[in-house]
């Protein structure tokens, strides 16, 4: 059984809520990087969203598209970032870890070689955000056979058509975009997140995550009621970033930076799980 | 049993007429590599094209807007002095500077302003380099009463400060993005992340023959108006078709515009001249097709200006028009199938060609339409003075004046 299958039946099995944070590779500088997952994980963490950096990030808003600048800043490449992966695998064999970014990256280094290479590294899932389900046949088919799943998006405009489409090539989760958007907008409309849920259930037994829009145990509690899961992007970004600023360039206290994103993940992890 | 065995060996022509497939690819090339939020839009508007497309309503609506408001057709002019002056070919100016807004892609916003319209969205936004797509666009929604909003890069709103006052006095905003190297391509992502946030009400005029399908296939068919009369006009004026096109090619648009028509005509050769800045050999350029290599952006695969671990990398130009780090999907596929000669021109032999036409013709091109007549004016001078060579003359230079002069050490 794969690492998310088995991690999301576990959290169902115990009626909890998988904590899925995200963070971008390489920022504020590829040290911080391996640590800053381990810190995750032991704030509660179930999976860990592993953002691949790309100078061209198109569908995120500001925060994060900063962070893609400061990672890029260090040259973090894809490969660097499957290394960070492998040491961050060296010590946690259990947390999943799902790399989330574009497809140019992995198209310069070709899909075949990507798919080795992340199986290689104990990467457990792969979505490609600029890749739906109709441009993302090939390499799906390669991470599948790597046994790596093939994380979809949905979203507020997907029609029902299609939600059936997706569900039948989706592996791992759904991730549900919880708002027309780009990352860390602030507009969630929790009724209508609860419209599109039910019907992708209607269409699956994969658990569904949502992201996009979460900030606080108040969001991440009134997602979880619907769902299986939250993401956490923009918040724990932008508040790496103030940490780090307050340090000293070339002398950056990670464990600081650890028990900021602590916080906030014990704090959403909170929120998630006190649903009645 | 001889005619079977050489019809073997005879490789099937290309039908040019048949791309892109209805998965909106050009061999590899092409595509939908979007967010998920954006493919419903997508195909909302792929399915209004596909219906509009061969609507003699629409097509009388389009063609009307192209007589009356555009000014076309646009004239062919033979430019006899400086043809006369190289010694070689004829070159003839296909005269797009002269349509309403001084540049081709006025004939494209109205295309997509009435796709707009059918779809009853009252905003546009639209990315520009130049300002001429933007300038076009702002036009457009000015006369069909349409909120628009421009994204350009913060630095190409400091060097077409002229085009981005034009914007404003015909109602648009102009907003300056400040993201990545702040040119063409970071007005795009911009403008991919407001459609994204406001796909309900806003429909996306993309300048150029890229970006998702079906784009890079209605803006290739709105453009293709020149070509259609450039052929006929040249047919008409000197008995025959043209022995090369030559275009300047940034995303492509008046390229692919002047060519697709002509591209079964096997007698016509092309050229499409890319942005060469400082030299191929610096680096420092906007060459793709002649010094990069496939992958994805904004949205399509096609030749990419990328690193090795697949970031895209800055480009330069002097020209903002052209300064993109990528071009058009089916110029791609033309490429490899080498029916289109893809060749870069450096920023200063286009400026040198900027002066020429100016001073010998009086007639001022855009410094992205100075690319193609550099590449024109070697090309001319080995081919026979009975042949001929037809320049896709893509806009007017007015706005570049600032950055002229600037070259000249001279603050207007």
């Amino acid at each position: 059984m794969s690492r998310i299958k088995a991690t999301l039946a576990n959290l169902k099995n115990t009626n909890r809520k998988a904590i899925i944070p995200y963070i971008v590779a390489g920022d504020p500088e590829p040290g911080a990087t391996v640590d800053l997952m381990h810190a995750l994980v032991d704030a509660g963490a179930d999976i860990i969203e592993l953002g691949v950096p790309f100078s061209d990030p198109m569908a995120e808003g500001p925060v994060i598209q900063l962070a893609h600048e400061r990672a890029l800043a260090h040259h973090v490449s894809l490969t660097h970032v499957l290394q960070m992966v492998s040491l961050f695998r060296e010590t946690d064999q259990q947390t999943p870890v799902v790399l989330m970014g574009y497809a140019n990256p992995i198209e310069a280094m070709s899909y075949v070689a990507f798919a080795q290479q992340a199986a290689n590294a104990g990467v457990d899932g792969v979505l490609t955000v600029d890749m739906p389900p109709e441009e993302i046949g090939e390499l799906g088919s390669l991470l599948i056979e790597q046994d790596i799943d093939s994380i979809l998006l949905i979203s507020p405009t997907t029609s029902p058509d299609r939600i059936e489409k997706i569900c039948a090539k989706a592996s791992g989760y759904i991730y549900y975009v919880s708002l027309k958007g780009v990352t860390g907008a602030g507009h969630l409309n929790v009724t209508e997140v609860a419209a599109q849920v039910d019907l992708i259930r209607q269409c699956t037994s994969l658990p569904i995550c949502v992201g996009f829009g979460i900030k606080d145990a108040a969001s991440a509690k009134s997602v979880a009621g619907i769902a299986d899961g939250v993401v956490v992007g923009s918040v724990l970004v932008s508040n790496i970033a103030a940490a780090a600023e307050q340090q000293l360039p070339g002398d950056l206290n990670v464990k600081v930076l650890g028990e900021v994103v602590a916080k906030l993940v014990k704090d959403i992890s909170v929120g998630a799980n006190s649903v009645e | 049993m001889n005619s079977k065995a050489d019809s073997r060996i005879i490789s099937p022509p290309v039908d040019y007429g048949a791309v892109p497939d209805a998965r909106g690819r050009f061999g590899p090339y092409g595509g939908r590599f979007v967010a998920e939020t954006l493919i419903s839009a997508l195909d909302d508007l792929q399915a209004l094209y596909l219906k509009l497309k061969d609507d003699p309503s629409f097509q009388q609506a389009f063609d009307k807007d192209l007589a009356h408001y555009v000014g076309r057709p646009s004239p062919v002019y033979h430019a006899e002095r400086w043809s006369k002056q190289l010694g070689g070919a004829q070159i003839y100016l296909k005269r797009e500077d002269l349509n309403h807004t001084g540049a081709h892609k006025i004939n494209n916003t109205v295309g997509q302003a009435l796709l707009a319209k059918f779809m009853g969205k009252p905003r546009v936004i639209a990315e520009t380099g130049a300002g001429q797509h933007g300038v076009a666009t702002a036009t457009i929604a000015a006369r069909f009463g349409m909120e628009c909003q421009v994204f350009m890069g913060e630095e190409d709103v400091q060097r077409q400060s002229l085009n981005v006052y034009r914007m404003k006095l015909l109602g648009a905003e102009v907003i300056p993005v400040k993201s990545g190297s702040r040119t063409l391509k970071d007005a795009m992502n911009e403008a991919l992340r407001d459609w994204v946030t406001n796909v309900d009400n806003t429909f996306y005029i993309i300048g150029t023959v890229a970006g998702p399908a079906p784009y890079p296939q209605l803006v290739r068919d709105f453009q293709s108006v020149i070509g259609r009369e450039a052929r006929q006009q040249m047919i008409d004026r000197t008995g025959r078709l043209p022995d090369a096109l030559v275009a300047c090619v940034g995303g492509g648009s008046n390229a692919i515009g002047l060519f697709h028509p002509m591209l079964e005509d096997s007698t016509v050769a092309m050229y499409g001249v890319e942005a060469g800045g400082f030299g191929l050999e610096t680096g420092k350029h906007a060459a793709p097709l002649s010094d990069g290599r496939p992958g994805v952006l904004h949205g399509n695969r096609t030749y990419l200006m990328e690193d090795e671990g697949g970031q895209i990398i800055e480009t330069h130009s002097i020209s903002a028009g052209l300064d993109y780090p990528g071009v058009g999907p089916e110029h791609s596929w033309l490429k490899d199938l080498g029916r289109v000669n893809y060749v870069a021109v450096n920023d200063d032999e286009a400026m040198d060609a900027f002066r020429t036409l100016t001073q010998i013709e009086g007639i001022m091109p855009a410094l992205e339409t100075s690319h193609a007549l550099a590449y024109a004016a070697k090309l001319a001078t080995t081919m026979d003075k009975d042949q001929s060579i037809m320049v896709n003359l893509s806009g007017r230079g007015d706005k570049d004046i600032l950055t002229v002069a600037e070259l000249d050490g001279i603050t207007l």
